[in-house]
């Protein structure tokens, strides 16, 4: 075997205490597409960034080696000197300029700080023939497609001699056409000697144009596979990616499961910006008495999408479909009516929206039923106090008191104030979309008590995670959305990790 | 047990200390009014605190602080408004013609104008929260379209004089039956009282709050600052009793002062205004109708900057095409002076009014001193700029 072009070795990376990169391994041979995989947030992105400079050196543990050479990036421009560049998932293209304008952006043809249209142009005209697109270097990148754009992106990486491409999820926004064309050229890019990094979640791609493959589970690297010698079963890699102990990390639960209590029939929701776009896909969707119902799926699959449309309408357009509770069709178009009908909402994003984050602890717990605290729109002060402090109390809120400043709390903490915002709305039906996203085990094992607890009262939880192993542990039932539809339904008994991986990997391909 | 009481008592000085030190820009700017008073009534040999000063400083500052009040609530909600100065010139202007003349009785032209005012600012507000169009530049158009407006509704020449009664809008003093020649008891009496309602809530909203053990202020600061207020209050209206009294714009300022304090800090309405200011998608998500709680908060507006175009109007008894200019920049400066945040969600009423006073106070001073028009302009940005960086500052520590 030829000497590796990058060498990664014992990358430890924390952030805040918390480790996001316990120890990964990464070897990549020159000229070769290299995937890696790993389900959401076992450490990918991190790692690019490690490798990209976005982490500069010194912030993270471990060994960087690329040809031979030792690396310390103070930054991405020094990883790019090197001709390491990423592109992200987040297309990162100034939509009101040109195609040329936006390759050599912070690269300009100029002389003197006098840009050469010209030149700018002609070569733009030939990075785009390597990338098979047709269009003129002056279009607008707002007037293209988003899978143009992804080979925009690769363009502009050709421009700055790349050695060294890394792919961040490029397929996931795109349709299959697309998906296709941009693999094609992967290959085309490999015969020319360049050598990729790509990153997806899709393994009928990467069965496609991988010659090896290394499986990241918790910010470690827990397998490397080579594709070259014969061909890696699609069982191999999911069996690596999610083969995790399950501890006893879930409160016990003896589930008490009524009648049907609310439903969601034939739910048709389109893309906010993108009209054209069908994000829900006519789905139907019900939850009972006592139930806890999970939903399952990768990033983009749709599932804050579905929640927040049902909300209110609070994301999306030409909303169809009907809801019912108790069998009675209720209107939930504004989040006032949801509200009304004890819907309630836990948000994904407690700091974007969730919490007014400089006021206090007690200001946030009553804002969405600031009418229980009031008489003729007057706040009662002492009787706000009185609920947030047994909030407080119930909910296990560590801080002094009632009037510390929500920015001021840890992220478990952060989420309780969510949750006993909308615990104080007196809700029925609790739709709660990532509830123990980015806080601690501890904490996360009081927000699966209070759930539970919900669950044993009677209510009705809808429950949204990335994360598999809280799916499993908590609900009742999976449902398991890709793309804007259910492709598969488990019981709490059946589900494993494997078969919800298998139905989200092998739904696209059907 | 002597132990034990110094023990608590070094404990509430310590909390003392850290809550003076976490309250530092509510303190602060008392303070800064009061070192910026007694600095010009050095400089001035003690004409600021002349009772004809005086009342001529509450008369000059108070059309500038009724549009504090509801330029606070625009700039909390997360907007601003630039036609303020302009929208009050106009409806002046039509209130002139109005009274002058067709001879409307003042309480009608009176009423048609603040109408007058409501509507303009829902025209505004109309673009800003449901087409979320900037309100920078939806009120960037509108002071010129009411810059226009006025000159045209004036025909480019003033208008006056205004019946008496409506003059007594502003030049009038609350009347005295005692007839007294050198003081008005009646003026001072009222002072006091006021001072002492003032004195005897807020005694028992600490109560309140302490039954609830919701309390953080030490006692200590807590008397001091509410005594040196009332007691200010008190010593204010014996000056103004002993020229002509209470200034009738000044009941109109100190009753709006108190509703608008009243509803900013213990209402619903007032508590999801700072929530839309704070985090309008948090907001939102909570059930509060955020487009139509802006929609007011412009209407409102609008109301009272007729209102102050009326005082204005009144004040110098004839409607000019120039009235009005720049005071959007006064009034605006009083929020930001006062604490408001430009990012919305923070500020305060009684924030706004100190600093609309701070304002008031340098430029009367400054022009008792003789200091030119030129550098007080230079001098009042400084401060403007020197509030902000302060308030920034002390984020970030």
């Amino acid at each position: 075997m030829a000497e590796p072009i990058l060498e990664m070795r014992g990358i430890k990376k924390s952030f805040h205490g918390v480790r996001a990169l316990s120890n990964v391994n990464l070897s990549v041979q020159p000229g070769e597409i290299h995937a890696i995989v790993g389900e959401n947030g076992a450490g990918k992105s991190t790692l690019m960034k490690v490798l990209s400079g976005v982490y500069p050196d010194g912030d993270f543990e471990g060994q960087i080696k690329f040809s031979g050479q030792d690396c310390h990036f103070k930054g991405i421009a020094d990883s790019e000197h090197k001709g390491i560049i990423i592109i992200h998932q987040e297309l990162a293209l100034v939509p009101l300029l040109s195609i040329a304008e936006n390759i050599f952006l912070g690269n300009e043809q100029a002389t003197g700080g006098i840009i050469n249209w010209t030149t700018s142009f002609v070569k733009t005209q030939a990075l785009l023939k390597k990338v098979g697109l047709k269009e003129s270097p002056n279009a607008l990148i707002t007037n293209l497609g988003v899978g143009k754009q992804q080979l925009i992106e690769i363009a502009k990486a050709l421009s700055k001699e790349v050695k060294l491409l890394i792919l961040d999820e490029p397929t996931a926004s795109l349709n299959e056409t697309d998906s296709d064309a941009l693999m094609e050229l992967l290959l085309e890019l490999k015969r020319q000697g360049i050598t990729c990094i790509l990153i997806s979640h899709k393994l009928n791609e990467i069965s496609k144009v991988a010659d090896s493959i290394t499986v990241l589970r918790d910010g470690a690297t827990v397998a490397s596979l080579d594709c070259t010698s014969g061909k890696i079963s699609e069982d191999t890699v999911i069996r690596h990616m999610v083969g995790r102990e399950m501890a006893d990390r879930y409160p016990k639960r003896r589930p008490d499961i009524g009648g049907k209590v609310f439903e969601v029939k034939n739910w048709k929701v389109h893309h906010e910006v993108h009209p054209e776009r069908v994000v829900i896909k006519g789905v139907d969707l019900h939850v009972k008495r006592g139930e806890i119902v999970g939903i399952a799926g990768l990033m983009g699959a749709g599932r804050t999408e579905l929640a927040m449309s049902i909300f209110g309408k609070t994301y999306g357009r030409d909303i169809s479909g009907e809801v019912f509770l108790h069998g009675k069709k209720v209107d939930t178009s504004t989040v006032q009516k949801a509200i009304n009908n004890r819907i309630a909402y836990v948000t994904e994003d407690r700091k974007g929206y969730g919490l007014v984050l400089d006021e206090t602890i007690a200001w946030n717990t009553t804002l969405a039923n600031l009418n229980a605290v009031s008489t003729n729109a007057v706040i009662d002060e002492g009787r706000e106090f009185n609920v947030a402090e047994d909030y407080r109390r119930k909910l296990n809120i560590r801080s002094p008191d009632v009037f510390a400043r929500t920015v001021n709390l840890s992220g478990g903490n952060q989420q309780k104030v969510v949750l006993a915002k909308w615990l104080f709305s007196d809700p029925e039906v609790l739709i709660l979309d990532e509830p123990t996203r980015g806080i601690d085990v501890g904490a996360k094992y009081e927000i699966y008590t209070i759930i539970a607890q919900l669950a044993a009262e009677g209510k009705c939880v809808l429950m949204i995670s990335s994360e598999m192993p809280e799916l499993l542990g908590m609900c009742d039932r999976i449902c398991v959305l890709n793309e804007g539809k259910f492709v598969a339904e488990f019981t709490a008994a059946e589900a494993t990790q494997e078969k919800i991986m298998r139905s989200i990997v092998t739904s696209g391909v059907n | 047990m002597v132990t034990q009481t110094v023990e608590t008592d070094a404990k509430e000085a310590a909390g003392g200390g850290s809550f003076l030190k976490n309250n530092l820009r509510e303190y602060g700017l008392l303070l800064s009014l009061v070192v910026i008073m007694v600095f010009f009534q050095i400089e001035t040999d003690g004409t600021l605190f002349q009772p004809l000063n005086l009342t001529n400083l509450i008369l000059q500052n108070s059309y500038i602080i009724v549009m504090a009040l509801g330029m606070l609530l625009v700039i909390v909600s997360g907007h601003i408004d630039l036609s303020v100065g302009s929208v009050s010139g106009f409806v002046g202007a039509v209130a002139a013609v109005l009274m002058v003349n067709h001879g409307v009785h003042f309480v009608v032209a009176t009423i048609l104008c603040l109408i007058l005012g409501g509507v303009i600012g829902a025209a505004q507000g109309y673009w800003v929260a449901f087409y979320k169009i900037p309100s920078f530049i939806v009120t960037l158009a509108g002071m010129l379209v009411f810059k226009g407006l006025a000159l045209a509704v004036l025909e480019g020449s003033s208008v006056g004089p205004f019946p008496d009664t409506f003059q007594l809008l502003s030049t009038g003093f609350i009347p005295d039956p005692f007839h007294g020649e050198t003081l008005r008891v009646t003026s001072l009496v009222a002072g006091i009282l006021m001072a002492l309602v003032l004195l005897v809530s807020k005694v028992r909203g600490r109560a309140e709050r302490v039954k609830h053990g919701m309390e953080s202020e030490p006692a200590i600061l807590f008397m001091v600052k509410n005594l040196v207020f009332a007691s200010m209050i008190a010593a204010f209206s014996y000056m103004l009793a002993s020229y002509k009294g209470l200034p009738n714009v000044l009941i109109v300022m100190l009753l709006l002062m108190l509703i608008y304090d009243f509803v900013t800090s213990r209402t619903t309405l007032g508590r999801r205004i700072y929530a839309l200011g704070g985090n309008e998608k948090a907001a939102r998500l909570s059930g509060i109708k955020t487009e139509r709680l802006t929609f007011y908060t412009f209407i409102n507006m609008g109301m009272l900057s007729a209102l102050a175009g009326l005082i204005f109007a009144a004040r110098l008894n004839t409607a000019t095409p120039k009235a009005g200019l720049g005071f959007e920049l006064d009034v605006i400066a009083a929020c930001f002076i006062g604490g408001a945040s430009a990012s919305g969600g923070v500020g305060k009423v009684l924030g706004a009014v100190i600093g609309a006073f701070i304002m008031g106070v340098m430029n009367n001073g400054m022009s008792i001193m003789g200091i030119g028009i030129d550098y007080q302009q230079v001098i009042k940005g400084l401060v403007l700029l020197a509030a902000v960086c302060v308030d920034v500052y002390n984020k970030k520590k």
